[in-house]
């Protein structure tokens, strides 16, 4: 089992699923039904042998596991995979969202199915690769190479506005990228390798900490997204297909909250520790502006989107604060928002694959010829909101607490967002599910159908079992997170001391 | 013989089959009758492989003539590319020359003599000897150019080309005689040794603004790009793929030539020239293609992009520099032949479309092509894991190494620019209602576009042993 490559099995895995899909030639029903096929059991059982990974991770060490390490490029640049406590439980968000994803376009997606699975199994094996990469060159070639599916997706098989939200979704992510591009070029000849384990030991002169910083926080506050660079967020989750928009929220955000935890808060852990005042206001006004915004929203997809980004808020702020539980935290709201945000989504494509509509005026009144999916939509809204029990509580919470021990105002500015959070996903929930069912259309909509049950029920169960019982990502994460804690002061100290020592 | 002349002659055999075998076409074109062309191209296709072949299986390093002609692993990565460019050429204009009547014998016959040119720039190490092979490859292209006589377009471009290309070689020629006048020689060798050291005169500053000048209108760099969208729009279309492709190459090599062999000792000089040349392309080509609808004009300010890309490894004044510019130019051959390939397949009712929106829909009715195209729009545009992204690694790795982080941003923000009107392409042929199909693709087109679509795709699994030739080649200068 140990010198199974089981990274680069999970991560190029999907890759083969694709190829076999390309080699389905002919046309027509029976060929769509092969390919949907295909892509299911690719992603199943992608999903199974990550399951593999964190059986075999040992959490009680914080060092990288699994590891793989092969020439590539030379001069430094090798094919480096490893997985360690923060990275590990992204890869399996990744590879259970997956099949939920393709069943969920299972039926919706009618139309060039074939190019369409393609472009989503590619898209897994970069969004695993991005979160398996122990080299910042490989980072960066799955973290960019993700855009090229994800803008065929939204381009192709979106909305009405589909061309305008594909273009400034990857034109906003590129700029933010390549500039990252070039910090990692200067810590390559800084550092004279790009190999993450040496990187994080490397301690860089203080003054180039704040540039290297900078570079990177602008290519992941774009991919987060924070305020203000968070305006290709709602077009791109609005014009996305479903499957799309739970990608989307579920995992390449969480890209940029990993990406912070990765590089920012360990290699450059003088610049974070000054610039974090920065983060927790952006932090602030995004948790408290869109939330704002997300409650004047007529669109259901917006609204979230929106709500998506006030989220994302308590992550950058737990991020920031550079203790145990806030990290922890941040960590723990990721997944949860990757589970809750991506059941939302499909959720809402529930509704959009019956009526074709995501105005929340066109709807009204499902509870009643919808119990199931009234219920199911309930959870998921209570745990959007961060209702104690589910798994969106946790996160919030921890976050809370961490920043309250550094500065009190952020923590309580934050926690109106809480309040207003109830307040967006309430009403909507009040909007679409309650009240009379007046409205003719509505009336025929049948409730969940066995393929829908098989795509939200699982996430039901995970969102409140985390709810819980969050000990076992707690467990999974909490000896990385210490030792990541513990190594930025440390390696802050170090790199202030290298710079009075030269001022002498 | 002189044992001299001996050793000149056999660093020198490569060009010398390229002169002798297109001197030997020319005839067999001529003494054949009307039906040459065919025959004359597979003759020069045969002929020019053979000489990769040769280059490949007997490297042969040296100086030769009296210094005036040198043959290092540079000169040969070079040329090899070259080459390269030159064959995949006449091999995509065989379909064309058929269905379009462009049947004229003196096309392979003049693509032979320009390539002949270019391998004296590349191998040119004194300021008499570039000037021979410079002109030698610029007739050439000037016929080339004009060589479908009965359109007035083409003629339009062999004549803008041919008074600008002259009025740029007069210029280089005053530079040359000016770095003569105050360093006493024109050999590259002795003039580097001659400013070691030495005072930095004005005049010299002057004859070298002017050499280089010349240079960059060879490569169309801003502000010596004017003629280039002309050209290549009015041009019949594999001629147009050759500008893009052959020349740059030699072009290019010869300006790594003359600033890292002849001008290293005044490299801030030049440096500052060659950071503002690189930044004036990136952003022309980024900013004036976004209102292209002619896709050979696109290609054109695309062009101009990439040599800005490419100026910018060469402004780092390093071995990096120098290996990202080698690694640049090999990826962006491949690229550009691959696109020229698609471009030439877009006919329909016989007759060749050039207009971007004439492929809208392609991903529907040829998806094989709209796929490839899409890995070389993405790959033009920088995007990894694709080839073009490894090509921009590399020229602003050694830009961050050098310091020059202005230009750095601009580069990187300038390819940002640049991604939409790639997109723009990719969106056409991906997310808008089909415009019909074009013809079936001739076998030789598919088989370029194929190996050009995998070698971009494929390029982040060679890229090790590629680097390493290419580090070869850089090591040359250093």
């Amino acid at each position: 089992m140990t010198d199974w490559p089981i990274l680069s099995t999970v991560t190029f895995l999907p890759l083969v699923g694709a190829l076999l899909i390309l080699l389905i030639r002919e046309d027509g029903a029976g060929a769509r039904r092969n390919i949907r096929n295909v892509a299911l059991l690719t992603t199943v059982f992608t999903f199974v042998l990550s399951l593999f990974i964190w059986i075999g991770f040992d959490a009680s060490t914080p060092g990288f596991q699994m590891v793989e390490k092969q020439e590539w490029l030379g001069s430094g640049i090798s094919y480096h995979m490893g997985v360690d406590g923060i990275s590990m439980l992204f890869v399996i968000l990744t590879t259970f969202l997956m099949p939920l994803c393709v069943l969920a376009s299972w039926e919706a997606v009618e139309h060039r199915v074939k190019e369409y699975m393609i472009a989503f199994l590619i898209l897994e094996t970069l969004m695993i690769g991005v979160f398996c990469a122990l080299d910042i060159v490989l980072f960066y070639v799955f973290f960019e190479a993700g855009l090229i599916p994800m803008f065929i997706i939204i381009g192709v098989w979106g909305g009405k506005r589909r061309v305008y939200a594909s273009f400034k979704f990857f034109l906003y992510t590129l700029l933010g990228s390549v500039l990252m591009l070039l910090a990692m070029m200067a810590m390559y000849w800084q550092a004279g390798t790009t190999d993450i384990p040496t990187l994080l030991t490397h301690v860089f002169p203080e003054g180039m900490q704040y540039w290297l910083w900078v570079a990177f926080f602008a290519s992941f506050a774009v991919k987060m997204p924070m305020w203000p660079v968070h305006t290709w967020l709602p077009d791109a989750h609005v014009e996305a297909p479903t499957a799309g928009s739970v990608i989307l929220a579920g995992i390449l955000l969480k890209m940029g909250g990993y990406g912070f935890l990765r590089f920012s808060l360990p290699m450059f852990p003088v610049a974070s520790i000054d610039l974090a005042p920065l983060v927790f206001t952006l932090s602030v006004i995004a948790i408290i502006y869109t939330s704002l915004v997300a409650l004047m929203q007529e669109d259901i997809k917006k609204l979230i989107a929106y709500s998506s980004v006030a989220h994302m808020g308590f992550v950058t702020m737990g991020i920031f604060a550079i203790n145990e539980q806030g990290v922890q935290g941040a960590i723990f709201q990721m997944l949860s928002h990757g589970l809750v945000s991506g059941a939302l989504f499909l959720c809402v494509g529930v509704i959009y694959d019956r009526m074709h509509t995501r105005e929340i005026a066109a709807y009204g009144g499902l509870v009643n010829n919808m119990p199931k999916y009234a219920t199911v939509f309930m959870i998921f809204t209570m745990a959007n909101v961060g209702l104690p029990g589910t798994s969106g509580f946790v996160g919030e919470f921890l976050t809370l607490l961490s920043v309250f021990k550094v500065n009190t105002w952020v923590a309580l500015f934050a926690t109106t967002g809480v309040i207003l959070s109830a307040g967006y996903a309430l009403w909507l929930y009040r909007r679409v599910v309650f009240g009379s069912l007046t409205k003719e259309s509505l009336k025929g909509m049948l409730d969940l159908s066995a393929r829908e049950k098989l795509i939200l029920y699982p996430l039901v169960v995970l969102v409140i079992f985390f709810g819980v019982y969050p000990a076992p990502i707690l467990d999974a994460t909490a000896v990385s997170v210490e030792a990541l804690v513990n190594n930025v002061s440390l390696s802050a100290d170090m790199a202030r001391e290298a710079a009075t020592a030269a001022a002498q | 013989m002189t044992p001299d002349l001996t050793i000149s002659l056999i660093l020198a055999t490569p060009e010398l089959i390229l002169a002798v075998g297109a001197m030997a076409l020319l005839m067999v074109g001529v003494f054949s009758g009307p039906r040459a062309n065919s025959t004359v191209t597979g003759l020069a296709v045969a002929l020019l492989v053979a000489v990769i072949a040769l280059m490949v299986i007997f490297p042969a390093d040296g100086r030769a003539f009296g210094g005036a002609f040198v043959s290092d692993a540079f000169a040969r990565f070079m040329k090899i590319l070259t080459l390269v460019g030159s064959v995949v050429t006449l091999v995509m204009s065989v379909g064309f020359a058929k269905a379009e009547k462009f049947d004229k014998f003196e096309f392979p016959v003049l693509i032979m003599l320009a390539t002949l040119g270019m391998m004296l720039m590349i191998s040119a190490n004194d300021m008499i000897a570039l000037y021979l092979g410079l002109e030698l490859q610029s007739l050439a292209l000037y016929v080339v150019a004009a060589i479908n006589r009965d359109s007035a377009r083409s003629t339009e471009a062999g004549l803008k080309y041919f008074v600008l290309g002259a009025l740029s070689s007069g210029m280089m020629l005053y530079g040359i005689s000016l770095v003569y006048g105050y360093t006493g020689n024109t050999g590259f060798d002795v003039i580097a040794a001659t400013l070691t050291g030495a005072e930095r005169q004005l005049g010299l500053v002057f004859g070298l603004v002017f050499v280089l000048a010349g240079l960059a209108f060879k490569i169309s760099a801003v502000p010596f790009h004017m003629w280039t969208p002309d050209v290549y729009e009015g041009a019949p279309t594999p001629v147009t793929a050759f500008f893009a492709a052959a020349p740059k190459m030699a072009a290019m090599a010869l300006l790594v030539r003359v600033t890292m062999g002849a001008f290293e000792p005044i490299a801030s000089d030049w440096q500052q020239i060659i950071v503002f040349v690189a930044i004036a392309s990136m952003i022309l080509g980024a900013f004036a293609a976004i209102g292209q609808r002619n896709i050979k004009r696109l290609m054109a300010y695309s062009s101009i992009g990439h040599v800005g890309y490419a100026l910018v490894g060469l402004a780092a004044n390093s071995e990096a520099g120098v290996k990202g510019v080698a690694i640049y130019m090999l990826i962006y051959l491949a690229m550009t032949l691959g696109t020229f390939a698609v471009i030439l397949a877009m006919r329909r009712n016989d007759a060749n479309v050039e207009q971007i929106d004439d492929l809208a829909g392609l991903s529907s009715t040829n998806p094989m092509m709209a796929t490839i195209m899409t890995i070389l729009m993405f790959s033009l545009a920088g995007i990894p894991p694709l080839a073009g992204f490894w090509g921009k690694w590399y020229v602003f790795l050694a830009a961050i190494d050098a310091k020059l982080y202005a230009l750095a941003v601009i580069g990187v923000v300038s390819s940002v620019v640049g991604a939409f009107y790639y997109l723009r392409v990719i969106k056409i042929m991906w997310f808008d209602e089909s415009a019909g199909g074009f013809q079936p693709m001739a076998g030789e087109l598919r088989f370029v576009m194929l190996l050009s679509g995998a070698f971009v795709l494929l390029y982040v699994l060679i890229g090790g042993p590629v680097g390493r030739f290419a580090e070869a080649a850089a090591k040359t200068f250093f």
